[in-house]
């Protein structure tokens, strides 16, 4: 079972948050995307068992093929990889 | 991975204790002053990655990277132990390393800014992939020794049992010449 965290808000497009429980620029990019107030989903790929593992990961890595953290998917179309502050803000429309 | 966690997903974010993230933060602090590192100074940060690396530490037996995905298997995450074989490059270009535990003077004097960095680490298959150089039929009296985190060399039967200058421990050497 892969344990997606749905975290309300205003509704900005659909964003999955791709993270790690231990990582702290995950921690900032969550923290900045409950500041805005945006409605988004996360998943902490670490904790997941090793086959929803595998499969997240095979996922992210259409995405972003270093499967680094944190990976941010809007609305099936845009990725950005890392703790972007300026370009999660643009790619909202914020 | 370790059959210890199977089955149990919700529990691999053992709970630490905040007397153990400065026990830990403590020692990291004066060997990395003593090795001629820089723990990052904001403080908070700092210690929400040692907290990070004890929580690792405890989930595979190692303190894998905090904030990169480590597998459980010691011999595909050896390089992404904290130091990690990337923390020296990422101090010299971006003046901290992956996670930003370790920066550089430049950092610490306010001259340069911190922010998110790129992965440097390559994937799995290319890892795998990668075919180590050989080295040329130099006659060495010893084999050289290198520490893969800091580049220490030493030329002796065997590779020391912790890096004297980086810490880190005897596995994390390669055969460098022959």
């Amino acid at each position: 079972m892969i344990k997606t965290v749905y975290v309300k808000g205003k509704n900005k497009g659909k964003i999955l948050l791709y993270a790690l429980s231990t990582c702290v620029w995950c921690k900032m990019t969550k923290e900045f995307l409950d500041k805005l107030g945006v409605e988004y989903s996360f998943i902490y790929v670490d904790l997941l068992e090793d086959k929803g593992q595998d499969k997240v990961t095979k996922d992210i890595k259409k995405w972003n093929p270093m499967c680094s953290f944190p990976t941010m998917v809007i609305n099936d179309k845009k990725c950005i990889v890392g703790f972007k502050e300026k370009e999660i803000k643009e790619a909202l429309g914020l | 991975m370790h059959s210890w966690f199977q089955g149990k997903g919700d529990q691999r974010g053992s709970w630490v204790m905040s007397e153990e993230v400065d026990v830990l933060y403590e020692r990291l602090d004066k060997d990395t002053r003593s090795a001629g590192y820089h723990l990052n100074p904001d403080v908070n940060f700092t210690k929400a990655l040692v907290k990070s690396l004890i929580t690792n530490e405890k989930r595979y037996g190692y303190q894998a990277c905090p904030c990169r995905l480590a597998t459980g298997k010691k011999s595909d995450d050896i390089d992404i132990i904290c130091p990690c074989d990337y923390r020296d490059p990422d101090l010299n270009e971006y003046g901290a390393c992956y996670c930003g535990l370790y920066v550089s003077q430049e950092v610490i004097d306010g001259k340069k800014e911190l922010g998110s960095i790129p992965e440097r680490r390559s994937t799995k298959e290319r890892r795998d992939k990668m075919v180590k150089k050989k080295t040329g039929n130099v006659a060495l009296s010893k084999p050289v020794w290198r520490c893969k985190v800091c580049g220490y060399l030493c030329a002796r039967d065997e590779p020391p049992e912790i890096c004297p200058i980086c810490k880190v421990k005897k596995d994390r050497f390669e055969l460098f010449m022959q």
